[in-house]
């Protein structure tokens, strides 16, 4: 039961991971009896499992995850969203409105138009079905301020960070609120654009040194940094 | 290309252009030449310039082409009116649809199509320049293309080509043994499940010969690959290095 790779090896799509009793994690595939790589990557095992995380990929929609997308077309009963996806998403008239929707009394195009961004829930989604979204809970809806930004979605767990210490450092250093949308769309509300500025030169960071250890550390580090300068800065202009 | 020359490979067994019969011509590979597109590569096999761009998995575009039960594979060659000595006209020739037609199927056992019902990928390859075996050439280009988009796959794909000149079987024909030559095989194989996904035979073999080209192609095909596999590491190899 050997294993063809050293602890974060870069692969490439193809390449032969593992041979007989491992199992195949994400990004990888069996045929058999052997282990290859799917995806451009770094390899790693944990117990018996290889693993590679890719280095690049798209989002493929999953039942719960919270995303942001954009209205493109307001329909008869509802309106398409883009996901970011190979999928477009359909939000149903009935469920933004919380009430039955009837033509004759609404006009959709009142209450999201092609180009409004949303925060929403996948309600559903299977392989015959391109995935519907909900709003119908706290947090979610249509977005009226704040910056977006796009980031591979494979970076969004290092986002997060273990347990979540990355995000909830960011928002309480900057004091922004931040909704990360697993397609990869974030969005930064504060208040005001300095602190949002600073939030989005942190999650760069975060998305070109993902591979690093230690990063929190360095991430409080430049946040702590930058709200100093940009404190003094300040009180200059006060002066 | 005036006259045909008296012979191809001289005594020594050096072919025209100066190479061995076992000789590839030189290669350069680069992942991620552009922006726009979600993947890309760019292929210099010998005087052969081809670029290859890669989109999605998307939604399929026009509506009839879905296929409900997989990903749909849709590649598209083309040779750019300047490619070639005489003006070549921009419309896709007879010969442009076969290739494309060729290219998709021997790429789509590399992929699973399974995984992503009713989208569609679509590959453009580009050639800016010909000199013979540009399909082999705009194969690889187009593996590392789909590869740099995301897409999974089973393998990269890599091709090559063998074929007879004069009474010698060679690799990698260039223009001229392509025109003058006895025969072309050109090979796609994938390296890691030894497999070939394309096999043509444009002349006359015996069935020896044959398989001499085979074997000749696909070990070209092996060499082709490391620095296939080279390239693509390359582009993301910036990310490692943060690491260290």
């Amino acid at each position: 039961m050997p294993t063809f790779f050293e602890k974060k090896q870069l692969v490439t799509p193809g390449e032969l991971l593992a041979e007989g009793d491992y199992l195949p994690g994400e990004n990888t595939y069996v045929e058999a009896n052997k282990i290859y790589a799917s995806r451009i990557g770094l390899v790693d095992a944990d117990n018996k499992k290889v693993n590679v995380v890719a280095l690049k990929a798209f989002y493929v929609p999953k039942m719960g995850d919270i995303v942001i997308g954009t209205v493109v077309e307001v329909g008869f009963n509802g309106w398409t969203v883009d996901i970011k996806a190979p999928y477009t998403a359909l939000l149903r008239a009935s469920d933004v409105l919380s009430r039955p929707f009837k033509p004759q009394n609404d006009e959709l195009s009142q209450v999201l138009n092609a180009g409004d961004l949303i925060v929403a829930k996948i309600a559903s989604y299977d392989r015959a079905h391109d995935p519907q979204l909900t709003v119908g809970e706290p947090g979610l809806g249509k977005i009226t301020r704040g910056q977006i930004l796009r980031v591979t979605p494979t970076k969004i767990p290092r986002v997060i960070g273990r347990k979540g210490s990355m995000i909830s450092m960011i928002k309480q250093e900057t004091g922004c609120q931040i909704i990360l949308g697993l397609n990869g769309v974030i969005l930064v509300t504060g208040k005001n654009i300095e602190d949002e500025e600073l939030a989005i030169t942190a999650i760069r960071k975060i998305e070109q040194e993902s591979h690093t250890s230690g990063l929190t550390d360095r991430i409080t580090q430049l946040l702590k940094e930058k709200k100093g300068n940009g404190n003094t800065v300040e009180e200059k202009t006060n002066e | 290309m005036n006259e045909k020359p008296e012979k191809l490979i001289d005594k020594k067994g050096i072919r025209l252009d100066g190479r061995k019969a076992d000789e590839l011509r030189p290669l350069k590979l680069q992942v991620g030449v552009l922006s726009n597109a979600d993947g890309s590569a760019y292929i210099e096999h010998g005087k052969n310039k081809i670029l290859a761009a890669a989109f999605g998995p998307r939604e399929m575009h026009p509506k009839h082409l879905v296929q409900a039960d997989r990903m749909v594979l849709r590649c598209r060659y083309h040779m750019a009116p300047f490619s070639v000595q005489e003006r070549k006209s921009p419309a896709p020739s007879r010969r442009e649809v076969e290739l494309s037609k060729v290219i998709k199927e021997c790429l789509e056992p590399a992929l699973f199509l399974e995984l992503y019902p009713r989208t569609g990928v679509d590959v453009f390859i580009e050639v800016l320049q010909a000199d013979g075996g540009t399909r082999c050439a705009s194969i690889t280009a187009a593996a590392l293309a789909i590869a740099d988009a995301g897409v999974p796959m089973r393998d990269l794909v890599v091709a090559c080509a063998a074929g007879k000149v004069d009474d010698t079987v060679v690799l990698d024909l260039y223009d001229a043994e392509d025109k003058l030559g006895v025969a072309d095989v050109p090979v796609a194989y994938m390296p890691n499940l030894n497999a070939i996904t394309l096999l043509q035979m444009d002349g006359i073999l015996t069935s020896a010969e044959l398989e001499k080209a085979i074997t000749m192609a696909t070990d070209g095909c092996k060499k082709i690959y490391e620095m296939q596999k080279e390239a693509l590491k390359t582009k993301y190899m910036v990310v490692k290095e943060v690491e260290e």
